[in-house]
Formats: structure tokens, sequence, C-alpha cells
């Protein structure tokens, strides 16, 4: 067996067989589904529960018909009991809130003089219903005066959809795009989640062996950069055993509780894409939704993004981890750790914010591409815009960067790394990491 | 070819410090070589470059006749100072992952650990982890996976801290005994005694350069005084010490006899002989103690040391 096959598989060993390891693997997908069930549980209790909601109607505007009870919000007309009275009420915790509809000369000024008085300050849904309620009555009232019959712009009414192509022949949808943005995001996520973990990792059992003192005696064996490598990649292969194992144990789970609970997992996922996307699945498919999430998510180019996948998040780990095997070979003890971590950090957490922020709005947008091509962000921000589709010259050149990149800085980090295992004692500057570059050999 | 290991020439610089000057050491075959000098003089350096976890910057390094190469790794064992095993990690897998690192297959290495963990009667430490071994018995431990490889070379640096005297009693015997079986050893120390009582040669390194190498006992010679120690019983013993700084160097003696005779330490002056002192001394009165005084590794290594620098 060569010596990077025996590192690998002690630190894949150590890292499994650790007690943290083992709990944390098992116990982790039960307290996620614990978690998500206790939220949906407590958002369920939330839903149900009924908010009152009085009246003041001076305007005589408003009639009963325009007040109409919804599963969470019923209405109650309290004009006849006037202003005064019926804040007392509310104050007295009798209702949920007092809506005060003032008589006004002009719907204009009407419009900006409606006032809501509650104890607790309301919720924006709660005072998004009453906005758009109070709007589409004003707005109907004015279309009135302007002559104009509301029968007719209703019927006016259609809404288009617009069907999205591109020079490919490749053909989008709107939930298309909803589960790009979903695929995009998960995999930048769990990129940066695997990164900050298993970095961390490799960088933990770094410091142990310097701690341990074992460290000289493994370098006699085999060069620092085998030993680096080796862990990387004996770490890496623990989590992805991890994750694999959290990935059946969720399916599983969810697979019992759903039936336990009577819980539609299609229900579930669906519920998942933002709601005008929603609309769009339900009034294609009549009804069947996962019939169609699946044929939407057979059309993504599936191949290509896997391939993507496995390369960015190989490149990912491997830049940002052989910089975490830098900072704990340059440090006696993990308190030491955390003036080096936070440049390491802040790409990462800047992937994932620009990710957020412009991917999804914009894929091919400036910000965008020049975040995929900056190869520090490059694998978690690429990633959430392959869906999308991302041209092959694009992608040749953000992947040779970060292969470029990628060599730099593992050369970088064995520099860093080969000198600090055997320095102890005083925590290092920066200057000194610099000194450490020009060593020889 | 006599030696095993020849270094030449060699220079180590780190940033601006140069670590090793142009230091030349050659180490012949079934030796036990000391390797000595104050804290920071640069052995641990030379030990790395030895074992190649840092390369020298000029010099060259020459293992059994052949320039040194990753491939040798397998033919030195080292017993590094600053040392340590995983600590949550099992005896007998442990000592099995660093035989295998150095290139041992895992049937050999159990059997060659088996035979270690019998000699040192400690087999029921198999599967135990280090963190709850003592530190002497993970002291041995350390011992084992540094020769089970059955190396030319073996590098020990201090191979004595943290054993009790009995057990590094049976290192000492363990390394010499290695040695008659055929290992060239290094052996790196402060502990002057020892250096007595293993080294067949030594070389004294200081601030970066060697000041001095060779036989032990060469060294000795060269670095010897000439002076003896005398215990005379004579009825007066002034007037001997009178007589006797006629022609001697007389100085007070550094050393207790048992009975009530005169002592003191005479240095014989460049034309007389011991023959000429002890013949001296015999017609004075009856000659109780007469010993050359042999520079000590200890004396050597101050006074080498506080010329040089």
């Amino acid at each position: 067996m060569s010596k990077l096959t025996l590192i690998i598989k002690r630190e894949f060993i150590a890292k499994a067989r650790n007690k943290s390891f083992i709990v944390m693997t098992f116990l982790s997908p039960l307290i996620m589904v614990g978690m998500g069930a206790l939220v949906y549980f407590l958002m369920k209790k939330n839903d149900e529960k009924v908010k009152e909601i009085v009246y003041v109607d001076q305007s005589g505007l408003f009639s009963k018909e325009d007040f109409k009870n919804t599963k969470t919000l019923h209405y109650q007309d309290f004009t006849t009991l006037g202003v005064e009275e019926t804040k007392k009420k509310v104050e007295a915790g009798n209702h949920y809130g007092a809506l005060i509809i003032p008589k006004q000369d002009s719907l204009e000024l009407l419009a900006k003089s409606i006032e809501f008085y509650s104890k607790d300050s309301p919720g924006m849904s709660v005072m998004g219903a009453l906005e758009s309620k109070i709007e589409s009555k004003i707005r109907n009232e004015k279309l009135n005066n302007f002559g104009i019959d509301i029968a007719k712009i209703n019927a006016s009414r259609i809404q288009s959809d617009i069907k999205m192509y591109n020079f490919s022949g490749e053909e989008s949808s709107k939930l298309i795009n909803g589960l790009k943005i979903g695929v995009g995001v998960i995999a930048g996520y769990f990129l940066m989640m695997f990164v900050m973990i298993y970095g961390t990792s490799v960088m933990r059992s770094v410091i142990e062996e310097k701690t341990s003192r074992i460290i000289e005696v493994i370098v006699s064996s085999v060069k620092p950069f085998q030993l680096m490598l080796g862990k990387i990649i004996g770490n890496a292969s623990a989590g992805l055993l991890q994750f694999f194992i959290w990935g059946i144990l969720l399916f599983i789970i969810i697979t019992i509780a759903s039936s336990v609970f009577g819980v539609d997992v299609a229900e579930m996922q669906t519920s998942r894409i933002p709601a005008d996307q929603l609309e769009a699945v339900q009034k294609a498919a009549g009804g069947d939704k996962m019939q169609l999430v699946i044929q939407e998510i057979l059309r993504l180019p599936i191949l290509k993004m896997f391939i993507l996948f496995i390369f960015y998040f190989l490149g990912g780990y491997m830049l940002y981890s052989s910089l975490f095997a830098a900072v704990g070979a340059a440090v006696d003890n993990e308190t030491d750790t955390q003036q080096f971590m936070l440049p390491i950090m802040l790409p990462l957490i800047l992937g994932v914010y620009v990710g957020f922020a412009t991917v999804i709005n914009d894929p091919h947008g400036p910000i965008s591409v020049a975040f995929s091509y900056i190869p520090l962000t490059s694998p978690i921000v690429m990633l959430m815009r392959v869906p999308f589709g991302v041209s092959w010259v694009e992608l040749v050149i953000s992947m040779s960067l970060l292969i470029i990149t990628f060599v730099f800085m593992v050369w970088l980090a064995a520099k860093i790394y080969r000198v600090g295992i055997l320095m102890y004692g005083k925590k290092p500057t920066y200057k000194d990491l610099y000194k450490w570059l020009k060593y020889k050999g | 070819m006599n030696n095993l290991l020849e270094i030449n020439n060699v220079v180590k610089n780190y940033g601006d410090f140069r670590a090793l000057n142009d230091v030349s050491i050659h180490i012949p075959k079934g030796s036990v070589y000391g390797l000595l000098g104050p804290n920071g003089a640069g052995k641990t350096s030379l030990i790395r470059i030895i074992n190649q976890i840092t390369m020298a910057d000029a010099g060259s390094i020459l293992l059994d006749g052949e320039p040194l190469s990753p491939k040798h790794t397998a033919d030195i064992g080292y017993l590094p100072e600053e040392r340590g095993l995983y600590k949550s990690m099992k005896v007998g897998e442990q000592a099995l992952y660093l035989a295998q690192l150095k290139g041992l297959s895992k049937t050999e290495a159990k059997k060659r650990l088996k035979y270690w963990f019998d000699k040192f009667d400690i087999s029921a430490w198999w599967g135990k982890k280090i963190e709850e071994l003592s530190k002497g018995m993970a002291q041995k431990v350390q011992f084992i996976v540094t020769v089970m490889h059955n190396p030319k070379l073996l590098i020990f640096d201090e191979p004595f801290s943290g054993f009790d005297p009995i057990n590094a009693q049976l290192i000492a015997k363990e390394i010499l005994q290695l040695r008659d079986e055929g290992a060239t050893i290094i052996f790196s120390t402060h502990r002057m005694e020892s250096v007595e009582e293993m080294c067949d040669e030594i070389a004294l390194i200081n601030k970066s350069n060697k000041i001095l190498d060779g036989k032990l006992a060469d060294i000795k010679r060269e670095f010897r005084t000439n002076t003896f120690q005398v215990g005379l019983n004579t009825a007066n013993p002034n007037e001997v010490k009178a007589q006797l700084k006629e022609s001697f160097e007389v100085f007070p003696a550094d050393f207790k006899l048992l009975g009530e005779e005169m002592t003191m330490n005479v240095k014989l002056g460049e034309t007389n002989s011991a023959n000429d002192l002890l013949s001296f001394l015999t017609t004075r009165g009856e000659v109780q103690h007469f010993v050359e005084l042999i520079p000590s590794a200890n004396d050597i290594f101050i006074q080498a040391i506080n010329k040089n620098s």
C-alpha cells in the first residue's frame, strides 16, 4: 500500500471512529427532521389562530362585502360604536385590532388617513391583507369615478405565461427557473457547509499532530506534502460518508414520518417553491404536481451539472482545506487560529452571499459572472449559475483559473505547512508566514 | 566504504539565520556517534536534514555511498527529541501504521512488533490507547516504533529523557545491542555521562559550526592536561609540596581519599614524564593514589565551547 493510501486510511478511520462523529452522523438527521417538524407544527398553530379585526367606517365607502372573513382574519363592523369606544374595546384585549376609516373629502386623502390600532404590533401578513383590501376598493372607486366599467376591466385581465428558450434549444419556464435556483443554491450552500466543517476538521487534525508531537516522527517517513494531502482526502472521505448516511437517514425518516403523520411529501416539496411558480405548476399540471416536477428536473442538463458539481466541489474543498491545513500548521492550538481563519472564511461567505443576492436575480449579470471566475468564490457562485446554463467558454475560463489558483495555493499552503509543523512556541505573524515561504526545502 | 554516513560541507539557512555552516561529519559503520552541542547549536537542523525533513541549502550527504534520496527513509529510524504518538489511537494499530509508513508489509510489521512487545513484556498494551499509558510506557512504545524496521542508521535525540534510571539502562543496553547487530547510531544528547558510556566517536557543534570531531579516546588524549591525582603518606607534607613545586605545578586536590594522606593534583611540566613524578613521590613516602586526570566528556564539552566563544 502506498504511503498516501495509508495516511488517507488512517485519517478516515481516526475521523469516522471518533465518538462525536458517530453521534453527529446519526443524531443530526433526527434533529433536523425534528426541528423541521417543530417549525411546521408551530407555523400551522400560528396560522390556525384567528385574528379578529373590528372596523369603524366613517367614510361609508366600504360594505360588508369588502370585509369578508378569511381563514385567519375575521372582521366585525363597529361603525355604530364610534372610534373611541372601539379603541377602548381593542385596548381591553377583546379584539386583535381596530381599523379606523375616517371621512375625507377625496379618495387620495382617504387613502393616506386610514389608521390601525392594536395592542401588539401587527405582522406583515395582516397589514398586507388590509392594505390590499383598501387599495383595491379605492382603486375600483376611482375607476368608477372615471366612468370606467369595472366588469370590463376584470374581463380584460389575462395572464400570460411566456415560454423561455435559449438558442441551444432548451426550453424553460418559471417552474424550471425555480428549480434551477433551488438546485444551485443547495449545491453552493452544501459546498460551503462541507468546506467549513471538514476544512476545520483538517485543521484540527494538523493541530493534534503538532500538540501530540508525533509530527516529526511522521515526516521522517513521509513528505509533509503527502501527509497534508492524505489528511485532506481522508477527512473528505469521512465527510462524504457522513453526508451519504445523512441522505439515506433523511430519506428513511421522512418516509416513515410522512406515512405515520400523514404528511403529504409531494405537498411539502412543492410548497418550497415560491408561490408564483407554484401557481404555474398547479395550472399546468392540473393537480399532478409531482410528475411535473420530475419532468422538469429531467429537463435540466443533469449530466453536465453533475460533472461540474464534482469538479467545483473537489476544487473548492481542496483549495480551502489546504489553506486550513496551513493555518493548523502555523499555530500550536485552536485558540490561535482565529486571526488566520477570517481571511479564509471571508471569500467563502462572500461567495454564498453573492450567490444568494445576484445569481438568483440575474444569473448571467456582470457580478455573478465575475464572482464565478474569481477562484476563491467561483466554486460556490459557479455551482449556483450552472443550472441556468453556462457556456463552455465561461466554464473553461473559470475552471482553468480555479486549477491554477488551486495549484498555487496548495504549493503555498504546503510551504507554510512544512515549516509550521515543526515550529513551536510563539504564535506566528503574517510576516513570519511570509518568511517561511522563502525557506528552501 | 567504511562510513555509513558522509555529511560534506552542509549549509542550512533559515532566512537570514545560518543554522549550519559548512558542516562535515563522517560516521563510521557500526559505531555509536555522539552529536553534541549546546541548545540551538544546529544539531536538530542537521538531524532533520539527515531525515530529509528539510533539505540542505548546499553540501552533499551520502548514505552507504549513495546520495540521500526519499527511498532512504526506510533505512533510517528516528527518535526525535520532540516526540509523541497519536493519543487516541491504540498502541498496536499505531505501531502497525508507523511500521507500514517505513515500508514494512502488514504481516512483517506484525511479526516484528510481536518480537519487540514480547521482549519488553508489553504485549498486554496492544489494545490500549496511548492516553491510557504513563509517559515511560509510551516512551517504550516510541522506542519500538523507531527501531522495528531494522534500519541501518538510527538517530536518537535525547533518547533517555522521560525514562526512569532502570528503563534508561534497558534502552541503553538495547541501543548497544543494535550497534552490535550492525546498526550505526547517531546519538544526540546533553547528558555527558551517557556519552562516556555509549559513544565511540563524537562531533561537537557550536553556533552552527562543527568545532571538534573524532574518536572519543583520541579527543580525550588531545584534551589531556597531564595532570595526576596524587595521594601520599608522608611525615612532612609541606616539605614535599615545596619540593614538588620546583619541578611540577601543584594544585589543591579535587578528590577525597579514605585515609589521612596528603592529596593534591600535580601537573607535569614540559620536560617531565609520569615516571619522573612517580619516582620522586616514592622516595618521599608511600604512594596511596596515583591516577591520571582524564578529561571527561563534560570537561571537553565545556572547554571546547568556552574556547570557541
